[in-house]
Formats: structure tokens, sequence, C-alpha cells
């Protein structure tokens, strides 16, 4: 035998590593519980309800905050930009994939936070990778909250900087860790407005005032609370007054706009040399005509959404107070946002209450590690602005139904 | 601070987090003999970080598998 003789032993199965997430989707399933993870809508019929297993279900896990998804005026901008452009783009932003409607959804992202630049990518989580992952380099350190969003950390793995996380929300424990990195580094801190697994806010005021202190630059995601948060609906950083200090926002279309794209807005006066190097926007190809044209009707129309902040903020007190009063243990004490997440013992009563309430009519998203924060199992309820008020309490009234027969309240 | 000084604070440290009294010596392993979850990893290392006034990032987190490593890191990273 010579050295370039092939082994015969058997191949390594590549999936083995998946084997402890097999056999624990296995065993719930077992207990005869529907699978949470594979509904399907089989039609939908308003930003509040679907059809689910044949029965008319209220949604209450959508991310559609302000219910935009069935607004006229923006089915119609996306019905004229499908038969004026046709139904997508086949190209790269930077080659043949910017038409009209990516300048005009730039414009009015401009607008929508009297900033000086937008860059729009074809999804949030690209908005992210691509903006971390490229601006943070070789040298460079990240200082980021534990509980960040998976496109975040994502970002920092997919860069060259050290990645240094502290506590949630901690404000202590991320000056301690910025004050240690080696003078003349370049530090970029990035935080979330709502963190979207407990529906808190983050302390945004004072921890961007010590980034700031430190000469880091600042990355906010306001994903969870574009449209509704802060006096134009610019986020947690407009609500605490410190939008102006906040370097780079981030957002999605797919939450409150009612459509499916991620962006960046900035007023750094380099901001647009991001196009040429981040290369999660050049080598992806740009969104459908009929997807920007949706998204910028909506986000013009969510500049002067004023009451129907008022009514999901509403909602969202309502909810809160009811599912405590029921006897719910819920992950903020006060409502901070329209997420309300509903703690559950643990996976297998979260599956069957998940279920329960399914059976009530009422779709909620069942989270669970690794996307939640120390283990826990959630049941995330996020409300919408159009839900009613009359929605609001036969939502609650199915809690408690449901809660009753899993034994949980 | 030399090594043998860096090891006798860490092992002050690590008491608290070692719950199942494990013995440990320079080759035991944090995943695999301490069987801490990530949780307990990032309570650890900020612990280890603020005794210190030292950042371990995660980045660097990441070579370090043992006890044994965490020394010689820690050792290293006081300059």
């Amino acid at each position: 035998m010579n050295d370039m003789t092939p082994p015969e032993a058997a191949p390594a199965d590549l999936f083995s590593k998946f084997d402890a997430m097999i056999e624990t989707r296995r065993s719930l399933l077992a207990t005869g519980v529907t699978d949470p993870f594979s509904l399907v809508m089989e039609k939908v019929l308003s930003p509040t309800t679907a059809i689910c297993n044949g029965r008319e279900t209220i949604l209450l896990g959508t991310y559609n905050y302000m219910g935009m998804t069935f607004d006229p005026d923006v089915i119609a901008a996306g019905k004229q930009a499908l038969d004026d452009y046709g139904s997508g783009t086949t190209g790269s932003r930077v080659l043949n994939g910017t038409y009209a409607g990516h300048r005009a959804v730039e414009e009015a992202l401009k607008d929508f936070y009297a900033m000086d630049h937008a860059m729009v990518f074809s999804t949030g989580y690209q908005a992210n990778l691509g903006i971390i992952s490229t601006i943070a380099g070789k040298g460079d350190y990240i200082v980021l909250d534990i509980d960040s969003h998976a496109s975040i950390w994502d970002g920092c793995k997919m860069g060259d900087a050290e990645v240094v996380p502290f506590k949630h929300n901690d404000i202590e424990a991320m000056e301690k860790r910025l004050r240690r990195i080696p003078e003349g580094a370049g530090k970029l801190v990035v935080l979330e407005g709502v963190y979207s697994m407990l529906g808190d806010i983050a302390p945004l005021k004072e921890m961007i005032r010590i980034a700031k202190s430190y000469g880091a630059m600042v990355l906010v995601d306001e994903a969870h609370s574009m449209g509704f948060i802060g006096a134009n609906g610019r986020g947690v950083a407009e609500d605490q007054g410190v939008l102006d200090n906040v370097d780079f926002v981030i957002g999605t279309f797919s939450k409150s706009v009612g459509t499916v794209g991620g962006f960046c807005v900035s007023n750094h006066p380099k901001f647009e040399i991001m196009r040429l190097v981040c290369r999660p926007y050049v080598f992806t190809a740009s969104l459908p005509p009929s997807v920007v044209a949706t998204a910028a009707t909506s986000i013009r129309k969510l500049m002067h959404a004023g009451n129907k902040r008022a009514h999901l903020w509403e909602n969202s007190r309502t909810l809160h107070k009811a599912l405590t009063g029921l006897g719910f243990k819920l992950g903020t004490e006060e409502p901070q946002s329209a997420i309300i997440a509903v703690i559950m013992p643990d996976l297998e009563r979260g599956a069957m209450m998940w279920e329960a309430l399914l059976r009530e009519g009422l779709y909620v998203n069942l989270a669970r590690p690794p996307a939640t924060p120390a283990g826990m199992t959630l049941l995330r309820c996020s409300l919408c602005a159009e839900h009613s008020a009359e929605q609001v309490q036969i939502i609650a009234g199915m809690f408690e139904r449901a809660g009753k027969s899993v034994g949980i309240i | 601070m030399d090594r043998a000084a860096t090891a006798a604070r860490i092992a002050e440290v690590i008491e608290p987090f070692n719950k199942n009294g494990i013995a440990i010596d320079e080759t035991t392993s944090f995943a695999g003999d301490l069987e801490w979850d990530s949780l307990t990893v990032m309570d650890f290392v900020a612990a280890i970080e603020d005794e210190f006034d030292i950042i371990i990032s995660m980045n660097q987190q990441a070579e370090i598998e043992t006890y044994g490593q965490l020394i010689d890191a820690v050792t290293k990273l006081q300059g």
C-alpha cells in the first residue's frame, strides 16, 4: 500500500451533529402534539386573521404591527409595479438591479428617518450581516448585547473584528468592556431598540452616551420598533431622544412595513461607499419591483399613522393586563413594546399550550432555545394595530381556557 | 503576574462556578468535563475579565478549551 490509497473506513455522517435536535423533536412529536414549526396558512383573510387547518384563526404572532399588508394603497402600488416593471430584477443593485422603485424606497426611508443616506438590502438579516461584517474589520472591536438577534451574531462571525458580548441591557458590563479595549482600536457598539424575545426595550439613552464617551460608533437595530415607537415612529432611540447620536440604524420591511427587505440609514458622510464594499449587498439579487413599491408606499403612510400607533399601544396594554390578571408569567412587568412574551414552564407544556391555543383559533409563535435567552420556552405574542378591541378580549378568553386545560394557570 | 500566581487567582474565581465539585487540573475541559452551558460560560468569562481587568473576546474564547489553556491565555493577556 502506498500513501495514496484511500482508507476503507465508513464515511463520517456530517448530520451526526444534529442528532440531539432530531431526538428532541422526535420525543416532542411522540407526545402527540401538533408540530408547532410546520403550520400552513391556507388562506390569509386580513392582517389579523387567516385560515389554518381549515378554520378561521386570529393571528397574534406575525410582527405585522401596523397591519399594512392589506392596505389598499400598498396593494395598488405593488400591482402597478408588477405591470410596469415585471416580476423581478434578476440582478444585483450595483449592476442591473436598481430600478426607479429602489431609489424611491430609499428616498422614503431618508424622509422617514430624516437622515442623509439609506441603503436597502434584500432582507433585514442581510442588512445586519452586511453592515456589521463590513464596517468592523481586523483589529476593531464589536461590543454587543448577549441577547442580540442571530443576524447580528452572524454579522460578527462573518467579519474579522474581535467580538465582545456583555450581559443583556447591563450598562455597567458594557462600560467595563469599552474601558478595557486597547487605545486606538476601532469600536462598534451594537444594540437593539426592542429585544424580540421578551419584548423589552434597551436603556439606549445611557448606553449610547457611554458608548460615545469611549469614542465608539453605535449601531441600533430598530426592527421591532419602527412605525410605532417614538413620536415619528423612528424607534426607541427617537423615543429616548438619542437618535442623533446613533451612527447606523438597521431596520426591516418584514414587520411594520408589511413586506420583505432590510435597510440601513445613516448620516455618515462616507456612507455611500458601502454600496461597493458590502458583499451581502453586492452579491445578491435586488428586491422585486412590486416589493419596493409596496414598501415605499407603506413607509410614507407610516409617517402619518398616529391614530394606529395609539390603538396598537392600547392593545398591548390591554392584553398585558389581562394575561397578568389571569396569572400568566410575562417577559416584562409592564408592556414596553407590541410584543408580549408568555413564559412557559418547559418545552413540552409550551407546545401543549401552543396547540390548545390553535384549537381555540389563535396563532402565536412558539419560541424555544437557542433563539430564546436563558433556555426559556416562550409563547410570543405580537399585537397589530388592526386587532380590534373586541379581538383582544377574545384572545384573553382563549388564553384563559387554554391555560386552564393545560394546567399552566 | 506570573503563571503560578495567575493560576491561583483563577482557582479562586472558578470555585463558585464548579457546582458539582469536579476535580480540576490543566487538562479539564469546560464543555466536556464541567458541562457548562453558554450562560455559565458567559458569567464565568465576565468574572475572569473583572478579576484581571482584561478582555477575552469571543474569538479568543474559541481557542480556550481547557483549564490550562485559560491560565495561559490570561497570563498572556495581562501583558
